[in-house]
């Protein structure tokens, strides 16, 4: 069995009722499939007691509404891990990330920006980018806007 | 009215660089740093990379200007003591190069402020900012 | 309470896809707090990806920064290489890996000039850089241009490394060898050099993990990641090479960190060109048809640490999203923690420790008074209040 697999079966015997869905794409890649509500859990496990890194957080817009990729990478073994979750349309809102690690607080505020998507609890979810470059409440990265 | 010749006459001896770099890559300006290093050495010719516009006779830009910097090009060629040589440094200046679809864009320099040298290049090499400036220099 | 004075450095940063502003918050020489404003240099790459080719989007992330023109189309690749799943041949691993530790070198050898020009050394600044144009020189030699090198593309490169060119790569990594000795002997026994970076910015093990910093940031505070070793891509795994760490985390370690990282990347690059003998001239890429749906990651170690790129397909010629990692983004934030509490004649070297960019401290940077918002220092003045700092040791020692 190998390192990889050990970890994904520590993680999934740890949240079995919270997995949708897993993914095991390569020895170094895989990806889960998590409701908002489990995301602090998931990732204060990996963070603290895996000791994964936070990469970044990649959002985008699809049919099934807002989703984002929380990406976490593993230096030992090389695996990078993302923890997937899918928002709805018509409120995109889900915890932020930045009571466990300092590193996510730029990346929600940009998703905040290009996407709308809203995190609660966030200390400081000013404008980053846009500011001068376009207007509130436009996001250009939503489909909608193209 | 100014006399004529009264450009050139400013423009003949020691010209003095200020460099306002927009949304760039960052090679354009690498580049223009390199003209002062050894091997290209514009401070022979009495250039001089200054820290503010106001002591400057020409405006060096490089990178794509994006909504924001547009504000701050305005103003930057405001506080410049005219005349002043304004010079669009790689293809984002002149054009907006790859950049120009993004949807910050603000236009090329020249739709934004008038420029008298274009050097064209992704980046041009230290070689072209030489030869570009000269024949401005010569041009005036 | 007194008020804080506010010193915006920057607000030009380009080396990643949004430079900062950043609002150093003083009272008296002392820094109190860094806040910082971005948005100066965003051009809409990851939006911009999503309307281009696959081909033509890896001219696009080379124009990402300049300076490491290489890591993000070599994350772009490994990621779209992933998606479509090929492996590439051996000759091409090589060429990239060659490229790859080509750039390091250059960026390296460009930070320490900058750093020598910040403590004021401008021979430091002059003599680097005439240095580092024999490594452009190669890269004009390799790939016809001095900086972007357009030499990726899925399934290889576009350029192949002649076999006869060989000997003219390693007579100049030669000369470049020599040169680096004299280089670290000048910095790592210079007394002031010591006094001005040793215990200067110190990030801890636990700072460094907070704010998942990466490269040579996290390398000098001893967390030993190295996406090239880490997470193998090209040809590192074929040769022999190995991380370089320091334990203190200050300045100087970044430094030491990076002077000894050039070493290493010489070595590799000889081994490649070893190993390019070997292997058939012209057999550099493997044919991609098309691209099917599908999600990738790909990552790159970059001269200044981890470039991640994550894109989504869905069978189609151009990326649905392409989401963009620069390994700035995250060292930025850590002079949240190296500069507070410094003199502000401290805060540029630390600042430049990170190797963020040249340009934030000299295009834009100036000293304002917050209340009537009159400038008082500029960017120079903050240098020149490093370089007597500099001075003043000097005539200590
Ligand atoms: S012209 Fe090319 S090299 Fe210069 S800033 Fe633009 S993209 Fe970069």
């Amino acid at each position: 069995m190998s390192e990889t697999e050990k970890i994904i079966d520590n993680i999934k015997n740890k949240f079995t009722q919270d997995i949708l869905n897993t993914e095991v794409k390569s020895k170094r890649r895989a990806t889960i499939t998590i409701p908002g509500s489990a995301l602090i859990k998931m990732a204060d496990f990996l963070y603290s007691d895996m000791n994964f890194r936070f990469i970044t957080a990649s959002a985008l817009e699809s049919g099934k509404g807002f989703e984002i990729y929380y990406h976490f990478s593993n230096d030992k073994t090389g695996l990078v891990f993302n923890i997937h979750v899918v928002l709805p349309k018509n409120k995109p809102e889900i915890e932020s990330l930045t009571c466990l690690f300092e590193a996510a607080s730029w990346i929600e505020r940009e998703m905040h920006e290009i996407l709308g998507i809203n995190f609660l609890n966030h200390p400081n979810l000013e404008k980053l980018i846009s500011e001068g470059n376009w207007a509130e409440g436009v996001y250009p990265y939503r489909k909608e806007q193209q | 009215m100014l006399k004529l010749g009264f450009k050139s006459y400013i423009f003949k001896k020691s010209l003095w660089l200020f460099h306002f770099g927009g949304a760039s890559c960052n090679n354009c300006d690498i580049e223009i740093l390199d003209c002062l290093t050894p091997r290209y050495d514009v401070e022979r010719f009495g250039m001089l990379l200054v820290g503010s516009v106001r002591h400057a006779d020409v405006l060096l830009i490089s990178g794509s200007i994006n909504q924001k910097d547009k504000v701050r090009l305005l103003e930057i060629y405001k506080q410049a003591p005219k005349p002043i040589l304004v010079v669009a440094i790689g293809a984002c200046s002149c054009t907006g190069g790859i950049f120009a679809e993004g949807n910050v864009f603000a236009g090329p320099v020249d739709k934004i402020i008038p420029v008298d040298a274009y050097i064209p290049g992704c980046p041009p090499k230290p070689e072209a900012i030489l030869a570009g400036i000269f024949k401005l220099l010569k041009k005036k | 309470m007194s008020k804080p004075t506010i010193i915006p450095i920057g607000p030009y940063h380009p080396l990643q896809a949004e430079p900062e502003l950043f609002k150093l918050y003083c009272d008296g020489e002392i820094v109190k707090d860094v806040k910082w404003e971005t948005g100066y240099n965003h051009r809409g790459i990851e939006k911009l990806s999503e309307s281009k080719t696959f081909d033509q989007v890896f001219f696009l992330v080379e124009r990402i920064c300049g300076i490491c023109s290489t890591s993000h189309p070599f994350a772009f690749a490994n990621c779209m290489e992933e998606i479509v799943n090929v492996e590439i041949p051996d000759r091409a691993k090589y060429i990239r890996s060659i490229i790859g530790e080509l750039e390091r070198i250059h960026s390296h050898l460009l930070w320490a000039g900058l750093a020598g020009h910040f403590l004021g050394y401008n021979t430091v600044f002059m003599w680097v850089w005439k240095y580092r144009e024999p490594v452009l020189d190669l890269f004009e030699i390799i790939t016809g241009n001095r900086n972007s090198y357009a030499m990726f593309k899925i399934g290889g490169v576009r350029r192949d490394i002649p076999n006869n060119l060989v000997p003219t790569i390693q007579k100049n990594l030669d000369a470049l060898k020599h040169k680096l000795d004299l280089l670290i002997g000048v910095v790592m026994d210079d007394p002031v050099i010591h006094a001005r970076t040793k215990g200067v910015g110190v990030l801890t093990k636990q700072d460094i993990i907070n704010f998942a910093a990466v490269g040579p940031t996290a390398r000098a505070s001893g967390v030993a990641i190295d996406v090239r070793q880490d997470d193998p891509y090209a040809a590192y795994p074929l040769v022999n090479w190995k991380v370089i760490t320091a334990e203190e985390g200050d300045v100087f370690a970044k430094v030491a960190v990076r002077l000894l990282e050039m070493y290493e990347s010489v070595s590799i690059i000889e081994q490649c060109l070893e190993g390019l003998k070997k292997e058939k001239e012209g057999d550099i890429e493997v044919k991609v048809k098309n691209v099917p749906e599908g999600m990738g990651t790909g990552r790159a170690e970059a001269p200044r640490g981890e470039v991640f790129h994550f894109v989504t397909t869905d069978g189609g010629y151009s990326p649905v999203r392409h989401k963009v990692r620069a390994p700035s983004y995250t060292n930025i934030s850590t002079f949240k923690k190296s500069c507070v509490g410094q003199t502000i004649s401290d805060a540029t070297i630390s600042l430049a420790a990170v190797d963020p960019c040249y340009c934030c401290t000299e295009r834009m940077a100036m000293v304002y008074d917050y209340y009537n918002k009159k400038p008082i220092l500029s960017g120079k003045d903050m240098i020149k209040l490093s370089q007597q700092k500099t001075e003043e040791l000097k005539k200590k020692l």
